[in-house]
């Protein structure tokens, strides 16, 4: 018997959701929320700074007239202009390896977020019922569920790591290729750092790993059920669990974004970075980059340390309980897009707080500081959980 | 290491070396920042936030009093000139902006009167020796207005006509109080002066024949 298509396990539809999760995932929530923080980094960092930043960007609509929205539309302007600019290539530069770096910096962090898990499963074949404890039943002739998760992989963070430790090959050629010293000297920079902070990042991920068994990061997000419970201390939000890796994952994660204060490839007053031959649109992408290497470093954060798209259990049962399948899993969408957008302010807070490392400063940090303490972070964890299994 | 390198031991405990409480302290001052202007911001409260900005061609900054500005010629109780063409301001101009042709007043109890009268903004260094060396109160530059862009030179000269529509009547006394002021003043009764006080009390010396208050 040829199987349906909406059928419980059929290719096809495995194939078509994963297709539509991806559209949804880049173009309906990474590019929109990465444009707009390139607008929000410059109004968030004028009301910390007493000033009022960027707000008069309209679009005249025929009826309601100039349609100004705080000035989110700033972002619309910049890409317009980005895409007027003259797209210059320096003589010498290594034409072809010039034109791929901007693409090689931004694809890593829109391939990672194949991995992040933005809500709970939808079922398919009951989306308009209640379904209990969020559990669908995996019945035969109907499409079972749909996890929220483009790609559930087992070796979830790992596939991150290689992934985003790609990146470094955008920042790195693009120096190498515009045939300019400071270009090179920033990607140099990049490179350095970008690899440092990578080991810090492994080790404090390594601690949630052992707390969890588990890489992938659905599963793990899962099993955070709770904000935070003594009874039941498994189930806490990562932070609880590991309070040292976040702050760890945290400064490693603002490191490899290349932001202040780790903005050392960039350095403005000093030199301008790797991408200082890079003009208009293949700008606009390691701009764009840098913002979406934000949003996927945040989700990865929100999933491993404050539970992803979970609420507290008991208001999250509530909803599950009362809630048709398919609201519910709009409104744990919401929250969790929250969540992100919460945690990428944060970055755009501390970028707009703290003066940038000098070069053997940051060094010091990355290998005699931190990567010591995440050592002992993972030792501590491991030591601990093995009291706890013997007890 | 290198010759002649001091190491300095670093003070602070771990709290310190950590930098993590200072950097805490930190995001809190920024943080503070940001939600007073922020919610100052979306609640249409300007007043209440830290905001510095001045969005210029809707919002002007108010000058200080004394600010010299465009320039402005006074008028009498009868609406006419309050200039007598002395030429004094001409003479002082260091620019040489001013440009004053005289005639011959047809009222009987003045003698001169401005025919022309001509200032170029573009010209004008914005000193206020004009005002200053005016003896009768006939030229101002207290409009609290810099001179109007223009499209043409010829537009920026602002003639007589131009320079009274910003003119209000003065409070001094054309042509002065006469010889004997000083005992005018010590017979007249000493009443306080209205308007504006300055800080510092009435200046010594000779105020209260007329309202010498500006305004």
């Amino acid at each position: 018997m040829q199987p349906n298509f909406f059928s419980y396990g059929h290719t096809g539809f495995e194939l078509v959701t994963a297709l539509i999760k991806i559209l949804f995932m880049v173009l309906g929530f990474l590019m929109p929320l990465a444009s707009i923080l390139t607008w929000l980094e410059r109004r968030q960092s004028a009301m910390m700074q007493d000033r009022l930043g960027p707000k008069r960007a309209f679009i005249k609509l025929p009826i309601i007239g100039k349609f100004y929205l705080f000035g989110i539309l700033h972002f619309v302007a910049d890409a317009l202009k980005f895409m007027g600019k003259e797209d210059y290539v320096p003589g010498k530069a290594h034409k072809f390896l010039f034109m791929w770096a901007p693409i090689m910096a931004m694809a890593p962090a829109l391939i990672v977020a194949a991995i992040i898990p933005f809500g709970p499963d939808l079922c398919w074949g009951h989306m308009t019922e209640v379904v209990a404890n969020g559990f669908c039943p995996r019945e035969t002739g109907v499409a079972g569920p749909v996890p929220l998760q483009i790609a559930r992989l087992d070796i979830g963070l790992l596939f991150y790591f290689a992934i985003s430790s790609l990146s470094v090959y955008g920042a790195t050629l693009a120096g190498w290729a515009s045939h300019n010293k400071w270009a090179m000297m920033g990607g140099l920079r990049a490179s350095s750092q970008m690899m440092s902070y990578e080991v810090t990042m492994g080790m404090a991920v390594l601690g949630s790993f052992l707390v969890y068994g588990q890489l992938e990061p659905g599963a793990i997000v899962a099993k955070q059920t709770e904000v935070f419970s003594l009874a039941n201390f498994g189930s806490s939000w990562g932070i609880f669990l590991q309070p040292l890796g976040f702050i760890l994952f945290l400064t490693a994660a603002i490191a490899e974004t290349k932001r202040t204060p780790f903005d050392i490839p960039e350095g403005e007053p000093e030199i301008i970075g790797y991408f200082v031959e890079y003009s208009g649109l293949r700008f606009g992408l390691f701009f764009l980059g840098e913002f979406l290497e934000i949003v996927t470093s945040s989700a990865i954060m929100v999933s491993l340390f404050f539970g992803g798209w979970h609420l507290p259990s008991g208001i999250e049962g509530w909803l599950a309980a009362h809630l048709p399948n398919v609201a519910f899993v709009l409104v744990m969408f919401a929250l969790w897009t929250m969540k992100v957008f919460a945690f990428c302010s944060f970055q755009l807070l501390i970028r707009w707080s703290l003066p940038r490392f000098r070069s053997d400063q940051l060094m010091r940090l990355g290998w005699q500081r931190l990567l010591p303490i995440s050592i002992a972070n993972v030792v501590v964890t491991a030591l601990i959980i093995l009291w706890a299994q013997r007890s | 290491m290198a010759v002649g390198v001091k190491v300095v031991n670093r003070p602070g405990g771990l709290a310190q070396q950590a930098y993590l409480p200072a950097i805490a302290e930190g995001l809190g001052v920024t943080f503070r920042h940001f939600v007073k202007n922020f919610f100052g911001n979306v609640t249409g409260m300007r007043h209440k936030t830290d905001i510095a900005t001045l969005e210029y061609p809707e919002e002007k900054m108010k000058y200080p009093e004394r600010h010299r500005g465009l320039h402005r010629l006074m008028l009498r109780e009868d609406g006419q000139v309050r200039c007598v063409a002395c030429m004094m301001c001409p003479t002082v101009c260091p620019a040489h902006c001013i440009t004053i042709v005289a005639e011959e007043a047809p009222d009987g109890r003045i003698e001169k009167r401005p025919k022309i009268f001509e200032i170029d903004e573009l010209r004008c260094v914005v000193c206020g020796l004009c005002a200053e060396a005016c003896p009768c109160d006939a030229i101002r530059m207290d409009t609290l207005e810099h001179a109007h862009p223009t499209y043409r030179r010829v537009d920026a000269i602002l003639d007589k006509e131009e320079l009274m529509s910003r003119g209000i009547q003065s409070s001094a006394v054309q042509g002065g109080v006469g010889a004997f002021w000083r005992e005018k003043v010590a017979s007249a009764p000493q009443t306080p002066p209205s308007g504006d006080v300055s800080p510092r009390g009435p200046a010594p010396g000779p105020t209260a024949v007329t309202d010498l208050s500006r305004k």
